[in-house]
């Protein structure tokens, strides 16, 4: 048995009096993608945010690759290989794509006090990112500003962005969300293409990419993990069908 | 000697503190509930100067100067909310501050014009302006106290109308969690609005206490803001309990501050040096004060927002 | 890249400026040369504020702080008899560093109403503190004796050549902001301007990168003081007031916010519409105030904005 590169235990978070995380135990193996799904206000986003170092968590640990994460910035994890999406896709509306990607080659090489080259020609950047681009099929897109692609491509260049600072592991929020049928096609192809080449926190709502890409699922209610296990024993757990795919018993 | 030049300042201080919470207390409502810059809140209690002067000329009563005052600026509030503010709700802070900034420019002049580039003279009537002594061998104005009193009991029915009324309630909900109130159904232009000339009546009251200590003049509702704006920044924005604390806080740091740091500076430093640097630094006082508080405190000490 | 339109303005307008001592003296209005200075020192200013709050999304309300702080430096040192412009200018450079650095780490730790609320209070705590100096005048303010002295054969007393001296400041500005918007780290900057958080996601420390950009806009604007300072031989609190912040934000909007060359002209007609009302009414502000108001409600992208030609943010 290898070493899992996340290892969350018992972590917690509340705002105010509302308990958003509960002592949630939770890993990911190399390579594995581990989806997370649940109903509205599980605490999911919550959770990605924790991973990510955007919110201090009140109590509990996270693990990776080895290393204790407490203390440690966004910017930091980022360095340490974790990369995030949003949910809400949030690219450089005002750059093009290729300036996206290559703003987030830029942040791992090196620092960026440097004044005077011109960005947005420097090959150091638009090199590799042309190249991500074309690996996530937005290679023609390259010069069209962000803000004036589908949004379906948007999700696309959101992942692109991850990929191009060399993660070990990459936290999905909901990387179909708002997408049409076709839209989300495209993306679950994609995600099993990646399938294997990185390890994959994947948190989702549409329950067909969840069934058909991941390894392994959790199931968040309130805050809390009611069940793990591959998405066949999820998809069979009475306990999971009461609470969440909306069954009665 | 020190002593009591300590306890009279402290009740100046205690004095400004007043004038400042009742012009920060609409401020930070505005500025919570709205999220809107507001830098014309002060130019609304130089308004309210000039109208005491004008009213307390007419009447010859500070009194009926007053009950005349608060519908007055009520009525201005509103006006200047349906004209101004409201196209500015949906605005990034940058336009807010600009248009608001015409504001002041606009109400700065008006005043030249209406009532002329001379300071308006407002005289205490013969009850107020006497002393008692409030320790033997010191005498304190009749009316600074007054003024305390008066400060006090406002801050009390104000506490009362934001913890006890349906209105308050909904201020208070929406100066922490703007969303709820429009999911609650309330209207909530109605909410602005209003929040707005009561803010407008504060700080209109301010300006009649403060008339008679003061010269009225143009411009001076900008010194109000820049001290409004510490005050807000400590208390926390949205904060009617922040701005109370910190007012009275940055009331007695600067009047107190102002005349006890140049005697002190006196104990460690000679004379010289005490007079160069003493007033210099008592001007920095409350600012330093601020920056210290905002090193630690981020959100300010009374963070309204939960969001 | 720009527009062929805005380039030939651009070009146009410095070789108008270029040009300009040669008019007025033909002419014989020699005022011209002092005014034109004044309005390009007040472009620097404009130009290092919109580096912040147009790409930066810094709205900072003290940055008039600056422009006072560039004229304390001259006018302290020039009263001590420290005249050497090399000397002045290292003085200049340092201290407005040192302040943009100290106030930009208290004031960056906050965003949005508190960070405009911060930058006010603050710079006017030094426009209170410049007030109760005596020794340096008090809000009287103190003339400066002696223009800063940098070589033997550039006499800044000559007016030909302190305009020569804004100008090529002015210019060479403008090309070192251009080339910072569009280096790495202005991309750094503008990227914190529209999304923070994903920034941060990505790997960017940003903090560290903003106080470097407040930092590089005071230090500009604190140019700006030295050059207003040397123009006016006076050196006064009044340059620190908000009022001048408040005028600062108001050439960056007219001129384009983001746009880099849009405050040159916004500070251009901003003077000029002062001037010209100024000398119709005594009341300026009366009209100057609604007719903001309504720049900001219904033209906003400024004058730089309004010229055909569609371009991004960067102004490529």
């Amino acid at each position: 048995m290898s070493e899992p590169l996340l290892k969350v235990v018992q972590l917690r978070k509340s705002f105010g009096g509302v308990v958003a995380t509960d002592s949630l135990d939770f890993d990911v193996m190399p390579g594995e993608i581990h989806a997370v799904i649940g109903p509205n206000g599980a605490g999911k986003t919550t959770f990605v945010a924790q991973i990510a170092g955007m919110l201090k968590s009140d109590s509990g640990t996270i693990t990776f690759d080895g290393r204790d994460m407490a203390g440690k910035t966004a910017p930091e994890r980022s360095h340490m290989g974790l990369a995030r999406s949003f949910q809400i896709t949030s690219v450089f509306r005002d750059f093009t794509a290729l300036e996206n990607v290559s703003l987030s080659i830029q942040a791992h090489a090196g620092h960026s006090f440097k004044f005077w080259k011109r960005a947005s020609t420097d090959r150091d950047l638009t090199d590799p990112a042309q190249k991500i681009l074309d690996d996530v099929g937005l290679g023609d897109k390259a010069l069209t500003l962000a803000g004036n692609l589908a949004h379906g491509q948007q999700r696309q260049l959101e992942i692109a962005m991850a990929l191009a600072t060399s993660p070990k592991m990459l936290l999905l929020d909901e990387p179909t969300a708002g997408m049409g049928t076709e839209e989300s096609e495209t993306m679950r192809a994609f995600l099993n293409e990646m399938k294997g080449k990185y390890s994959m926190l994947l948190i989702e709502h549409d329950m067909d990419t969840v069934f058909s890409v991941a390894d392994r699922v959790t199931v968040l209610v309130y805050g809390r993990g009611i069940a793990t296990g591959t998405p066949e024993e999820i998809r069979n757990n009475a306990e999971v069908r009461a609470a969440y795919l909306g069954e009665d018993e | 000697m020190t002593l009591l030049l300590f306890i009279e300042q402290f009740l100046n201080g205690m004095q400004f503190g007043v004038f400042l919470f009742l012009i920060s207390a609409g401020l930070t409502l505005v500025l919570g509930i709205m999220n809107v810059v507001n830098l014309a809140h002060g130019s609304l209690y130089m308004i309210g100067a000039y109208f005491a002067s004008t009213f307390y000329g007419l009447t010859g009563s500070l009194i009926v100067s007053l009950v005349l005052m608060i519908p007055v600026m009520l009525l201005v509030g509103i006006v200047i909310e349906l004209v101004v503010l409201r196209t500015l709700y949906d605005r990034d802070h940058m336009d807010q501050v600009l248009a608001t900034f015409g504001l002041i420019l606009f109400f700065n002049e008006l005043v030249r014009i209406i009532w002329g580039v001379e300071a308006q003279p407002l005289t205490l009537p013969m009850w107020l302006s006497g002393n008692v002594e409030i320790l033997p061998d010191a005498p304190y104005p009749v009316y600074r106290l007054v003024v305390i009193g008066v400060g006090m009991a406002v801050a009390a029915g104000l506490f009362w109308m934001i913890t006890k009324t349906r209105m308050g309630m909904l201020i208070r909900a929406g100066a922490s969690n703007r969303p709820m109130v429009g999911a609650l159904g309330v209207n909530i232009r109605f909410l602005y609005t209003m929040v707005f000339g009561l803010g407008a009546v504060f700080a209109g009251l301010a300006g009649l206490m403060a008339a008679p200590l003061q010269s009225v003049e143009s411009g001076i509702g900008e010194d109000m803001l820049i001290f409004a704006f510490v005050v807000i920044v400590i208390g926390g924005i949205g904060s009617i309990r922040g701005a109370l604390v910190a007012s009275i806080v940055i009331g007695i740091f600067e009047t107190v501050g102002r005349s006890i740091l140049p005697v002190l500076m006196l104990e460690v430093v000679d004379s010289e040096t005490a007079q160069t640097a003493g007033p210099a630094l008592a001007s920095m006082l409350v600012y330093i004060l601020m920056a210290v508080i905002l090193f630690f405190k981020p959100q300010g000490l009374f963070p309204a927002r939960t969001g | 890249m720009l527009s062929k339109l805005k380039l030939s303005i651009l070009i146009g307008s410095f070789l108008i400026l270029a040009a300009l001592p040669m008019i007025t003296e033909a002419i014989d209005e020699p005022f011209y040369i002092d005014l034109m200075a004044r309005v390009m020192i007040f472009s620097i200013a404009a130009m290092s504020l919109d580096f912040i709050l147009g790409y930066g999304a810094m709205i900072s309300f003290g940055h008039a702080l600056y422009l006072g702080l560039g004229t304390y430096a001259v006018g302290i040192m020039a009263h001590y008899e420290v005249t050497n412009g090399w000397l002045q200018l290292l003085v200049c450079i340092s201290g407005t560093a040192f302040i943009a650095f100290i106030l930009g780490l208290i004031s960056l730790r906050t965003s949005g109403i508190y960070f405009i609320m911060i930058t006010f209070a603050l710079a006017q705590m030094f426009y209170f503190l410049g007030i109760s100096l005596e020794a340096y005048g008090g809000d009287d303010g103190l003339p400066i004796d002696t223009r800063s002295e940098f070589f033997s054969f550039f006499d800044l007393n000559d007016a030909w050549n302190m305009y020569y001296l804004i100008l090529g400041t002015m210019t060479v500005t403008a090309i070192v902001l251009w080339k910072i918007i569009n280096s790495r780290f202005g991309m750094v900057v503008r990227g914190s301007h529209s999304n923070d958080a994903r920034m941060q996601a990505i790997g960017f420390p940003t903090m560290k990168y903003r106080l470097a950009a407040f930092v590089i806009a005071g230090v500009v604007c604190g140019l700006a003081g030295f050059l207003l300072g040397n123009l006016t031989e006076f050196l006064t609190p009044e340059y620190m007031h908000w009022f001048r912040s408040g005028e600062l934000m108001i050439m960056v909007m007219v001129g384009g916010m983001g746009t880099l060359f849009g405050p040159l002209f916004g500070a251009f007609a901003y003077l000029m519409v002062e001037d010209f009302l100024a000398n119709f009414t005594e009341y300026w502000q009366f009209y100057f105030g609604p007719m903001l108001i309504i720049l900001v409600l219904f033209a906003k992208q400024g004058l730089w904005g309004m010229l055909p030609g569609k371009e991004d943010m960067s102004d490529e």
